[in-house]
Order: C-alpha cells, then sequence, then structure tokens
C-alpha cells in the first residue's frame, strides 16, 4: 500500500465521538425523563447504601410492634405487627427488588434477542419453529408460568429471576424478529455479505447494533414489570423466605390494613414509584432513540 | 497465453417460473475492465450477484460454471465462498447511500472487512484504515475515519464503498452501477479513482453500467446484454465505431453524440434521438432471437432458433445471424 504513512494512529480514532454529545442534550430536553431516572438513581441510591444505612438484619424484630411512622424516631417509617423496622424493610427490599427486576430482565433479554435474531435472519423452517415456540410460551399466562417453575424449584431469589425471565422472553424474541426480518434486507446487510462476513458477524455486529434503540426500550420496560412480578410472588409468600421485599412486605401488612394501613401503603408506593420511573426512563429512551422522533 | 483471471461458461439464472439469464458466456482477463451493459432487467445485476453467489434466495443458478482463477465457484463451500468474497472479489453496490451500516463510524466498517480477511494488529489495521481512506481520496483520514456514514456525501461515501473494497486488495472488483446514484461530475472522479486503483493494483474490474459513455471511457471491452442474452462481445474502440448487432447500433443511435449533430449545423438538443422500437417485454415468449420483434433486420430465419455468439473478428462475438452473414459477405469481398 503506498500513499501517506500516518505514524500515529490511535484506535481511539474509529469510535463515535460528536454523537454522544448530541444524545446527552436530547435526554437533557426531555423533563419526563430526567424526573424518572432522579427516582430511579434514588432508588437506586437507597439500595446500595442499605447495609450502611440500616446495619441490622432487616427480619430483626427491633423494636416494639406496630408503631406510627414519626412516633419514636428511632424508627422513622414505623414497625410491622413483629416489630420490624419499616424503613430498613423498605431499603433491603429495594435491593431484592431491583436485583431480580434486572436480572431476570437480562435473562429475558438475552434468550429474547438471541431467538429473535436467528429466527429473524434465518427465515424458512427455523423461523416457522421458533415462531411457534414463541407463540407456545405467550398462551401460558406469564404468572402462571413463573409460580410453576417456582414451585418446581425452591423460591431462592435466583429461580425467582430465571423464572421471571423465561416467562418475558417471548416479548422481545417478536421485537427483535421483526427487526431482524427488515434490517436483513438492507442494502448494507448484501454489501457485508459481499464482504465475506459469516452469519454470526453480521447478526452480531451489523444488524443488532442496527436494532438496539426498540431493544433498550423494552429492556426498561421488562425490568418494570419483572419486579412487579417478584411483589405479586412475594405477596403470594412465594418469593424468598430468607430476604425482606416490598411483595412480601405487602403481604405480611396485609392482616392489618384497617388498623395500620401504612404496612401496605409504603412498600405499595414504593413499587409504584420505581416502576413509574423505570417507565418514565423508558418513554424517554423511545423519544431519543427513536430517528423518526427527530430529536436525534 | 494465460488463462483468463474469470472465466464464464454458459451461466443460466432463473426465478421460479422465469428464466431471467439464459446461458452467457464471457471471460476477464487479470487487470482488465469488462463493462457489461444493457437497459433495466436485462439481467446484468443478477449476474453480478450470481458470481458472487448472493443471489436472493427465491433465484437459482439452472447451469453453468464460474471459474475463478481456475476454481469453479458455483461448486465452492459457503466458508470456501466467503473467503473469497470481500478478499478475492469485492463487490461495490449502486446505492451508496444505503450500503454502508448507520450505526457503525466509517473507521470501524474498513477495519472489520481487514479483520475478517488479515491478521494485523490493532494499531496496523487502523494505520491501514487511514492509507485507505487517504488513498481514495477523503480528505482528513484521522478525523473522518471517526464519522458516521451520515456525515457524509454521496460521492464521499461511494469512496467509502471503494476503500472497502479494495482493502484487501482483490484480483477481481465487481461494480454494479457504482455511480448511477451520483452527479454526473462525482460520477467522472468516482470512475477515475477506480481505474486508477484498477491500474496500481493490478485488478480486473466487470464494470456493470447502462451508460454508454461510461463504458467508451473507462472500459477495455464491452458486452451487450439484451433480455438474459450477450448479444456483442467485442473489444470498445473498434465496438463503438461499428457495432455489429442491431441491438448495440440501436443503443448508440439512441445516444446523444455532440459531434454528429454538429457537423449538420443543429444544436444536439433539437434533433430528434433515433429509437429502438417496442419495449424489451416483447422479448418473453419469443421463440427465437429475443430481439426480433423490434428488429429492423430481422429475417424469418431470425424467428426460429435463438441465434449463438459467433466471433466475426479476433475477440470480437456477435449473436445475429444478419450481422455475421453481411461479415462473411464483407470478408470475401475484401478478400
Amino acid at each position: 500500500m503506498s500513499a501517506v504513512i500516518h505514524q500515529e494512529a490511535p484506535t481511539a480514532l474509529l469510535r463515535p465521538a460528536r454523537r454522544r454529545h448530541r444524545l446527552v442534550r436530547a435526554i437533557l430536553r426531555n423533563p419526563s425523563f430526567l424526573i424518572g431516572l432522579l427516582i430511579l438513581l434514588a432508588v437506586i441510591g437507597v439500595a446500595a447504601c442499605a447495609g450502611w444505612l440500616f446495619p441490622g438484619d432487616p427480619q430483626d424484630m427491633a423494636g416494639t410492634p406496630t408503631l406510627w411512622p414519626g412516633e419514636d424516631p428511632a424508627f422513622p417509617l414505623g414497625t410491622d405487627s413483629l416489630g420490624r423496622d419499616v424503613a430498613s424493610g423498605l431499603a433491603y427490599g429495594a435491593r431484592v427488588s431491583l436485583l431480580v427486576g434486572v436480572s431476570a430482565a437480562a435473562i429475558g433479554l438475552a434468550i429474547g434477542t438471541l431467538i429473535g435474531a436467528v429466527s429473524g435472519y434465518f427465515g424458512g423452517w427455523l423461523d416457522n419453529a421458533l415462531v411457534r415456540l414463541t407463540e407456545l410460551f405467550q398462551t401460558v399466562p406469564t404468572f402462571l408460568l413463573v409460580i410453576v417453575i417456582v414451585a418446581i424449584g425452591q423460591p431462592s431469589a435466583q429461580v425467582i429471576a430465571l423464572a421471571i425471565g423465561l416467562a418475558a422472553w417471548p416479548t422481545v424474541a417478536r421485537l427483535v424478529r421483526a427487526q431482524f426480518r427488515s434490517l436483513r434486507e438492507a442494502e448494507f446487510i448484501t454489501a457485508a455479505r459481499s464482504l465475506g462476513y459469516g452469519a454470526p458477524r453480521i447478526i452480531f455486529l451489523e444488524i443488532l447494533p442496527n436494532a438496539m434503540a426498540p431493544i433498550i426500550v423494552t429492556a426498561s420496560v421488562m425490568v418494570a414489570n419483572a419486579i412487579l412480578t417478584e411483589a405479586g410472588l412475594s405477596f403470594l409468600n412465594m418469593g424468598d423466605p430468607n430476604l425482606v421485599s416490598w411483595g412480601s412486605m405487602i403481604g405480611d401488612g396485609r392482616p392489618l390494613l384497617r388498623t395500620a394501613w401504612f404496612l401496605t401503603a409504603l412498600p405499595g408506593g414504593a413499587i409504584a414509584l420505581t416502576v413509574l420511573s423505570l417507565n418514565l426512563v423508558g418513554d424517554g429512551l423511545n423519544d431519543v432513540l427513536n430517528p423518526r422522533s427527530g430529536l436525534a | 497465453m494465460m488463462p483468463p483471471l474469470l472465466d464464464v461458461h454458459d451461466l443460466a439464472i432463473g426465478f421460479p417460473g422465469q428464466d431471467v439469464v439464459h446461458g452467457i458466456s464471457f471471460h476477464i482477463d487479470a487487470g482488465e475492465t469488462l463493462a457489461l451493459v444493457g437497459e433495466s432487467g436485462c439481467g446484468k445485476s443478477i449476474t453480478a450477484f450470481a458470481l458472487m453467489r448472493l443471489l436472493p434466495p427465491a433465484a437459482r443458478i439452472l447451469r453453468g460454471q464460474v471459474l475463478f482463477e481456475g476454481a469453479d465457484l458455483l461448486s465452492a463451500s459457503p466458508r470456501q465462498m466467503r473467503a473469497v468474497r470481500g478478499k478475492r472479489i469485492s463487490l461495490i453496490l449502486q446505492e451508496p447511500m444505503t450500503s454502508l451500516n448507520p450505526v457503525l463510524t466509517v473507521g470501524a466498517q474498513i477495519a472489520e472487512v481487514i479483520r475478517q480477511h488479515e491478521t494485523l494488529s490493532r494499531s496496523a489495521t487502523s494505520r491501514r484504515v487511514l492509507e485507505l481512506l487517504d488513498l481514495v481520496g477523503i480528505p482528513e483520514p484521522q478525523r473522518r475515519a471517526g464519522e458516521f456514514p451520515h456525515n457524509f456525501s454521496g460521492g464521499m461515501r461511494q469512496r467509502v464503498m471503494i476503500a472497502m473494497a479494495v482493502a484487501c486488495q482483490p484480483r477481481l472488483i465487481i461494480a454494479d452501477e457504482p455511480t448511477t446514484a451520483l452527479d454526473v461530475t462525482i460520477q467522472a472522479q468516482v470512475l477515475d479513482l477506480l481505474d486508477s486503483l484498477r491500474r496500481q493494483f493490478g485488478m480486473a474490474v466487470l464494470l456493470i453500467t447502462h451508460d454508454l459513455g461510461v463504458v467508451a471511457q473507462w472500459a477495455d471491452r464491452a458486452a451487450v446484454m439484451y433480455a438474459g442474452r450477450i448479444v456483442e462481445q467485442a473489444s470498445v474502440r473498434p465496438f463503438f465505431r461499428h457495432p455489429r448487432h442491431p441491438y448495440a447500433r440501436g443503443l448508440l443511435g439512441a445516444a446523444v453524440s455532440e459531434a454528429g449533430t454538429a457537423a449538420e449545423g443543429g444544436h444536439y438538443t433539437t434533433q430528434r434521438l433515433t429509437e429502438i422500437p417496442g419495449s424489451v417485454a416483447s422479448a418473453a415468449g419469443e421463440p427465437g432471437c429475443p430481439f426480433a420483434p423490434r428488429c429492423p433486420d430481422m429475417i424469418p430465419a431470425c424467428r426460429a432458433a435463438p441465434p449463438g455468439l459467433e466471433t466475426v473478428a479476433d475477440g470480437w462475438e456477435v449473436a445475429c445471424i444478419v450481422a455475421t452473414r453481411e461479415e462473411v459477405r464483407h470478408v470475401a469481398a475484401v478478400g
């Protein structure tokens, strides 16, 4: 090769530079996204600092039972019927909810993306078989499927995350499949094939980055749904018995709903706020990442 | 004499229920530019895709041989084919606006080609990327490498496509109407670039086009296709001076030529161009020569069977009964 030889050629040059900047500005211009992000960061912050804020075990019977919030300065959000600190439970519950939510969404995303990509890219009988499988999973109600899987395994946080992920992937698979079906006909995919790239390379390095925007948006909604499902399981006493979760707190507070309604209202509010924040973030990402919205 | 770089023999391609290419044969020698000329739908592009084995799923190669450097590409395994694509044969597509991946930087896309076919260190790869960008005439390659395709104009994108095509110094470049989507001024720059790279690297080019001006300026030889058949194949100079096949004569007659009309004292836009009567659709279901329904020289024998390519002079082949007979008479008269 002739021409000019460039001595220093930092590989960083080959990476995007300006686009980041524009993305950040588009995000800042979107107030609902910002609010969602702030709430979510606060929840994450509380979950991360739970061990430091409340050094004891949240399951400990720390004080007098059913103290109302504000009644005792040691328990700002009161205690439940067994004298457990509600504030501490909320903080540790945030941990469980976020962990289960994120890992379940990650499992669902991984399975769904893989199946959707293979099915959409290759088409033919493989596509047919995978679509049937997806539909099979979709005919079973998500919550029932999760209960069955948890009942078969043990009610540990890992099994619950896996169960929710296994029940949630069909949505992603359908979305990714549709993306791949339209993108595989694109000219630049023909160009990629004419350069000798193999199928895995085209799927993961050429098409997937183009399909990322809707996947990211779906991911945030999936986390919210997984948190709700986990809360539902815990409410039905099918959650991990060794962990405090928002759902189990609501379940424990249910018998005292008339006398100490704050026992259900506080964790319920936490769930609602977290799910709302994730949905706001998802909507905001949709606006920012969707090229048709004209912002990005 | 060296065997040709690419030797296509009796290649036929069909879609379900319809054949689009009826057994065409041509060859390309190392380092030369062959132009495949014809109107839309005559099978030029599908031929290019067939050579790369990148036909759309419905299309089938019915018969034939594609010998590239002595090996038949039609019987090569998918793995062998992937090693040929991009490394030994490159394809440049028609539409530069959509042929680059919109979410990857231009530099990353060129680097990917090199990484696919060669083992080079990261820094050597990115040095090579910058060299390539410089080579295809992109100013400030350092800065431009980190930009996305939407920051580039059509002509610049086609230069990037060319950089990707020549990244591994292939022996053959198939350019499928590389300049159709570009302005005429940019078109000349891009084709000049392709031509200079061809000389520099000793590559052969299969230039697919419907533009006779492009053929005259940049090709060594031309093969004229009509309705899925090659009807005339010749070196460019003698071909333009005296095309033999009536279709080729019609094409040249329909082209705007300033010299001819200026001699008659008229401005070239004031004169009506000659046209070929009828449409290419009339070739469907024609048992004989596909051009017979539109041909001014048609004789009854033309309707009998499609004429094969016959050599009328050194390196000059025509598929026309009338033209071949005239040639014989001509030679006899001269001799």
